[in-house]
Order: C-alpha cells, then structure tokens, then sequence
C-alpha cells in the first residue's frame, strides 16, 4: 500500500525526530555523563559540594545567606550580596530583581489591611540597604536620591497646568505619613507626607539628589542584587569593608582578616576575563577552621 | 587595569578570534554542506528516516519537510511535557500545564527558547534533555538548512531543485553541531559546570539554614543552547547561574560559541556561490552593525544612567561579581543581536537607552550576524532588498549574483521583511487592547518596554526578556506562542519561494552596469538599508518606550 504524500512526509519527520532524540537527547547526554565521572571532572559534575565537620555544608559556586533566619547578619561572617532568589539564595527559585532602572515609588503599605508590606521600588531597596550595611560596618551608608532614612527621596510635584505652570503641592512619595519628609520645602511649596493608597498620579515624578558623594562607602555590590540570586562573589572592596566587623567579632586582628580574604580572592583570568571577587563561602569556611568562635 | 579596559580587551578579543575562526569554519560547514559522500552512519540513519539521501528537493517539497519536521515536533515536545510525571526522572513535577507545554514547545522548536517556566522547578530531567536539548540541536539545524538552500538558489541555474532536507538536517547535527557539543561539553565540566542526574542535595548552611542544591545534565545542554543560538537555560537565571556560567572565561566562551556559526556562515556562502568577496561583504555588514552595538551597550553601562543606576554608582543591578558590568554588556549585546537570548545578566535592570539598543539589536531582525542559519537569510534578504532600492534609483533591473531581482523576488523579499514587525507590534497592541499588559512588573514607559520586549523577542525568535513580565498567564502563553511561530515558520516559507525562484532563472551576465556587491558602497548601502527600515518601523513605539524612559 503506498501512502498519500503529505502522510509520508509526516511519518519521516517522525522517524527523524526519533532517531535525533535517541542520538542527541539520550546517547549525547549520557556519554556526558559518564564522562564527567572521570576522575579530575567527577567533583564539578556532582555540584562541587563542600563538606566540613562531616556534613555538606553547600556547594563551592553557589553562594548562601550568613544570616539568621530573620534575615540579621551572623556578624562573625563575611556577608554575600542581597538575593532576589526566592526568600535569598535558592536555588530551586533563581531569579534576578528585573527591576528596571527608574523603579523609584513604592507601593506604600495600607494600613488598613493586616500585615501588608507594599512593594519596595529598586530605588528604595538600595537605599536601605545601605543604610543598613552602613550601620553594621560603621560607616556613612549615604547615597545619592537616597533619603536619610533609607528610602528613596522622590517627590511627586503637582503643576497648575500639568507638566506647566506654578508648582501647586508637593508629595514626598515614599515616605508614608506620619513621617515628617526629608526636604520642607521644594518650589516654595511645602512639602508633604505620602497617604498610602492616595492617587498621586497626576504629579511628575523627581528623584532628588541631595548632597550624598556619587561613589559612597558602601560599595555597589553590597546594595544590588545579582543576575543569579546565587552569586557565590563579592567585590574586594566589599570583603575590606567587612574585615573590621569580622576581626572584632572573632578577636583577631584586621590584618589577618584581610590576608585570609585575599587568599580567597581570584583576580582576572588571563588579565583581563571578569573581575577580581572574593569567595564568600570559602572564606567564611576557612575563618571557622582557623579562628572558631567561642560559643 | 580598569574594569573598562579590561571590558574592551574582553570584547576585541572575541573580534579577533571570530575572525581567525571565519574561515576555517566556514570552510568546513561549506564541505559538510556540499559534499557528496554520505557517512556510513548517516546511510543508516536515513534509512531508519526512509527517505533517500540522494533526491533533491523543489522548494515546495524542501518547504513542506521544515514545516513537517517542526509540526511532529511540536506536538511531540507538547505531549512529553504533559506526561512527564509518568516519566523518568520528572523529579516530582506534575505535568506542565495545556498552555505552557504549547508555549514552551513552539518555543524551542522556532529556535526561540522563550521561558515562560523555570526550569528548576518546572521540567524534569528526562524532558530537558531529550526534549528540550533535541530541538536546541534541530532548530538550530533547520535554520542553518533554510539558508543554505536559499545561497543554492543563488549559486544554481535553470533547476527547481534546492538539495534535501533530510541530508542536511542530519549532516548538521551530525557533523557540526554534535562533535562541538561533545568536545564542549567536556571543557564546560573542567570548568565547573554540573553533569549529573541528581535530584539535588540538601545541605546544611553555615548560617544553619537549608539549601536544596539542585542537580541535572547542565554541561552538556549548556554547550548547544550556545553553539546553537537556542539560549533556553537549565535554569531560570540561564547564563547569570554559576552552574550554568562558572567562570569569567566560560562567559567569553559562551559569547564566542554563540556567534561563531552565524559569524562563519557568509563565508560557506561565498565558497558555494563562487566568490568569496560576496562571503566578506556580508560579514561587513554584520560587523558593522555588531561591533558598534557593543560598544554602544558598553558604553551606555559604564556611564550608568537613570536613576537607580546613579545611585548606586555602578550598573550592577542583575549582574554577577565574577563577570562585571562592561563583560555582562558585552554578552547581552551578543545574545540580542543573535538569535540566542540566553542571559549572564538580567537586561530589565540596565540602564534605559542600554535596553533600548538591545531591543533595537532584535528589531534589525536577527541578522548581525543573526541566529545560525536565520542571520544569513535575513541578511541576504536585505541585499536584495538594498541592490532593488539601488536599481530604482539608477533605474536598472535590480540583480544579485547574476539573478535578476523582479517582482516575484521582491514580493517574498518584502513579506519576509513585513512579517515580523508586524508580528511584534501587533501583538504589543494586543496586550494593551486586551489589559493584559498589566502583568508588567513596572510602570510607566518601562512597562511599555516590558511588552514590546516580549512581543519583539518572541516575533523575532530571540527568547530573551525584560523578565519583570509575568507571562505564565494563559493569554501569554497562547499569544506569544502564535508570534513565535508566525515569527519563524512565514519567513521561512517565504526564503525558500525566492530560492525557488532564484533557481529556476539563467544567470545574466555581469556587465559595465552592474553593482559591484563585493565593494565597501554595498556594505554601506546594506548597512544604511538596515538601519533606515528598521527605525521607520519601530521608532515610534521606541519613543513610547525606553526613550521616553531614558531622555526624560
């Protein structure tokens, strides 16, 4: 029986389909495997696990909180970069922020509805987390469009005619009321607390500067999170910033703090491949295994 | 040295070794492409297909064995995620859901690797590897197929035959795409990438918290999503994940393994119609566009505009410590102006005019130098377009290589080029007419952005995405599934009709009067051809979006 044209064609298409998920989807892979159990390639196709004291503690390239479970940083370790992966460096949920770069007015809470937290712009974000790792390192965790509080300083400035004309009011939008705002006045208008759920639409949205430097203490690692949610790294001249804190925490000096940070720290391949970063994980490891904290 | 010296090293070292590596490959692709010796293993393999490998095909035939091939293979990637919970390996994960496993399917098989999942907690191995990865390997083949029968209608005369589907898809995969991925795979593991069939590994932070670690075959999937312009990641973090993009090396590895098809491809073309200066001025044309993307997206990283940037002091929002900003610009400028869309950092946190070139690097149409195979028949597409504009101003019959550009040639070369732009504004129309924009994450023109992103991405079989979008909603499923197939399968159709036509004609000969295609005026005539159709096209939806974002 000889079977209509456009049937054969589909019936090869088929068959090649299957014959390509034999050789590509099974054998290719499989081979893989095997051979990334070879010695030399076994510990990185496994997941570079890491054990210490007779457990595994993680995996050499994905990185992990330092923190309790609430989320405050163990003083005694180096801290890794904020995490957009699920509640923070899960990695069954990995994830950027994808916030975009003028994601400045947050949804304030309404305290009307039990436990809501709103929705914190990027702006705001980073400049509480500034504030925060600027406290704990002791340091001015000032930035730019940042307010003193740690949120970011944005007005909402109402125009007579729209975009023209007089300015008529003047609304601080991230800071929720009662607060008192961070400029009194912009324009010659007063300026006000924001009312959550108030529509604040109509007013043009701008970011302030201030006077913070452009380059603050706090370096930009330290305040933004990466594309994983996993990153295993932190900028050198985040591990510095830490060292004093970790010294202090363990009672050995900053010096040895830093030497050991600098062991863990890998500069760029060839020269120019990538940036110079410190391996958190390791280094914290490495910080038990020499200088233990006395319970 | 300075992080931007070190970027700029980063990015001419990539130039350099593409172009040391434009020949040899070119060369070789042009051998697999044209020889007429079948390997023994190929033979048995076309027999299990049942088709004869020595056959040609007419356009209509070659046209209709894409369209089978994709067609059994999307219903076939459909059903394996559906039951995958009665399969191997599925990890425990239910079924993919009716709209998803559609998106997903058209979307790997049009080359796009569009994600509307994540990975980690959505496909279990046994899909991912012999579904997901099958398709990285074919679509990528039959792009490649596609645009090698399209120079064959240049290079051949007086004929109705293209070559056979068949043959080249499987000399494709088996002679280019498998022994890379083999050799690559390995190097990926010495690096540091995962390879393993583990479910994950619970373990014990020192903070004393839980970690679920998570396993799979990554090395060896990771290699072809590259190598074959795909960009579907194991993971949701894709190429920002450090199992899937360890080291700083491994990310110029990535960059380079996925422009080193597309980038080689104009000169298997050159070799199979004759004249390799036609194969030089091709690259141009890519290069051109290429490079000075690049470097506009590294630029406009390093200078860190908008605001949340020039708080901070750095663009380092989405990006890994290990890669730095200028390094992260560099591939997503790679990844947009391929096909791939894989990502090492996350493109919805860049700063505004920096996502507004990568959403113009996907409106040129993939082409510079374009997904592997795609990128050279678009591009080809835009020289017979350019020698027509050409021809009308000095009021000549417009030809190419010998074939003489007339209405017949134009009317696929301009439904090719109307297709997707159609395609993407359409459907970004859609999504506003129909409230369904509202699952953007942002507002405001970054939220117009977000949706002409997706739409454009998807139109153009790119994949990747300002992934503040929501889009596992069974109106973005279903929606931007039909654009990614529109997107793929009608220009397809509509290169291989102007291969046809090109095939079937006698060849003029060159005279005084004909424009020289081999001469830098051409490469510049393409390149403004390029540029100028695309702004007409999407200027003011561009206005709308990113530039208002980023002038104001």
């Amino acid at each position: 029986m000889r079977l209509p044209a456009w049937l054969s064609q589909h019936l090869a298409a088929l068959r090649a389909l299957l014959v390509l998920t034999a050789l590509l989807g099974l054998a290719y892979p499989l081979a893989m495997l095997a051979v990334g159990q070879l010695p030399g390639l076994r510990d990185h196709a496994d997941g570079s696990l890491i054990q210490a004291g007779g457990k595994t503690v993680g995996s050499r390239i994905v990185g992990q909180a330092f923190t309790t479970d609430k989320g405050v940083p163990l003083v005694q370790y180096f801290q890794s970069r904020p995490s957009a992966a699920g509640a923070g460096y899960d990695p069954t949920a990995t994830s950027a922020s994808n916030l975009g770069p003028e994601s400045v007015v947050d949804t304030l809470p309404d305290p009307q509805v039990k436990d809501d937290q709103g929705k914190q712009s990027l702006l705001t974000q980073v400049c509480a987390r500034s504030k925060a790792v600027g406290e704990l390192e002791g340091v001015d965790g000032s930035r730019p469009y940042c307010t003193p509080g740690g949120v970011g300083a944005v007005l909402a400035v109402f125009h007579r005619d729209g975009l023209t004309g007089p300015v008529t009011r003047v609304v601080s939008l991230n800071e929720a009321c009662p607060a008192t705002p961070f400029v009194t006045s912009y324009a010659r208008a007063r300026v006000e607390c924001a009312k959550p759920g108030e529509d604040y639409s109509r007013g043009l949205v701008t970011p302030i500067r201030g006077d913070a430097p452009a380059q603050s203490a706090v370096p930009a690692d330290a305040v933004t999170a990466s594309g994983s949610g996993l990153d295993p790294q932190i900028s050198p001249a985040y591990a510095r910033l830490q060292a004093a804190r970790i010294a202090k925490a363990r009672g050995i000096s900053v010096a040895g703090v830093t030497r050991l940070a600098g062991d863990h720290t890998t500069g760029r391949a060839l020269g120019f491949l990538g940036e110079p970063a410190v391996d958190v994980l390791g280094l914290n490891l490495d910080l038990d295994r020499r200088y233990p904290v006395r319970p | 040295m300075s992080t931007a010296t070190a970027g700029l090293l980063f990015a001419g070292s990539l130039v350099v070794a593409l172009g040391l590596a434009y020949r040899p490959a070119g060369d070789y692709m042009y051998r697999v492409l044209t020889s007429a010796r079948h390997w023994r293993a190929e033979r048995l393999v076309y027999r299990a297909v049942g088709v004869n490998p020595d056959g040609e095909q007419s356009w209509g035939v070659y046209a209709r064995s894409v369209l089978a091939f994709s067609g059994v293979s999307v219903l076939f990637l459909y059903l394996f995620q559906r039951i995958q919970h009665h399969l191997w390996l599925s990890l425990g994960f239910p079924g993919v859901k009716p709209d998803q496993a559609w998106n997903t399917a058209i979307s790997f098989v049009t080359n796009t690797n569009w994600q509307s999942y994540s990975g980690e907690s959505t496909m279990g191995h046994l899909v991912q590897m012999a579904g997901l990865a099958v398709q990285n390997f074919a679509s990528a083949a039959v792009g490649i197929a596609v645009a090698v029968a399209l120079v064959r209608g240049f290079a051949r005369k007086r004929t109705d035959q293209l070559g056979n589907f068949w043959v080249d898809l499987v000399r494709i995969c088996v002679r280019i795409l498998l022994p890379v991925a083999v050799v690559g795979a390995v190097v990926f593991i010495a690096a540091g990438m995962a390879q393993n069939l583990s479910a994950g590994t619970d373990v014990h932070t020192l903070a004393g918290a839980a970690q679920h670690i998570t396993g799979g075959p990554v090395a060896s999937q990771e290699i072809i999503k590259e190598f074959g312009t795909n960009g579907g990641g194991f993971y949701n973090a894709n190429s920002a994940h450090p199992f899937e993009n360890p080291t700083a090396w491994t990310n110029w590895l990535e960059i380079f393994l996925l422009l080193l098809i597309s980038v080689s491809l104009p000169r298997t073309f050159g070799r199979i119609v004759g004249d390799n200066r036609q194969g030089y001025a091709i690259l141009a044309v890519m290069a051109i566009l290429a490079i000075g993307s690049i470097a506009a997206v590294n630029g406009l990283q390093l200078a860190h505009g908008g605001t949340v940037p020039q708080a901070v002091g750095s663009a380092t929002e989405g990006t890994e410590t290990r890669f730095g900003v200028p390094q992260s610009a560099t591939f997503a400028a790679a990844t947009t102006l391929t096909s791939t869309g894989a990502v090492d950092s996350f493109h919805d946190s860049y700063s505004p005019l920096s996502g507004a070139v990568l959403l113009g690097n996907m409106m040129l149409g993939e082409v510079a130098p374009g997904g592997t195979g795609s990128g050279l028949y678009g591009m080809l597409i835009l020289a017979v377009v350019t020698v027509f504009v050409a021809g009308l101003m000095v009021g000549r019959t417009p030809e190419y290589l010998g074939k003489k550009i007339g209405a017949r040639e134009m009317k696929f070369a301009a439904l090719y080029f109307l297709t997707t732009p159609t395609v993407a504004l359409v459907g970004t129309a859609a999504a506003f007419a129909t409230g369904n924009n509202s699952t953007a994450l942002n507002t405001g023109p970054h939220g117009l952005s977000e949706v002409l992103y997706a739409f454009t991405s998807a139109a153009n079989n790119n994949g990747s995405a300002f992934a503040g979008i929501t889009v596992n909603t069974v109106w973005w499923d279903t929606a931007l599934g039909i654009a990614m197939g529109l997107g793929r399968l009608l220009p397809i159709i509509f290169v291989l009709g102007l291969a046809g036509s090109l095939a079937r004609q006698k060849p003029v000969p060159a005279s005084a009067g004909t424009l020289k295609t081999y001469q830098p005026l051409f490469v510049g005539m393409v390149v403004g051809v390029t540029v100028i159709l695309v702004a007409l096209t999407f200027l003011p939806a561009l206005a709308l979006g990113p530039l208002a974002e980023g002038l104001s």
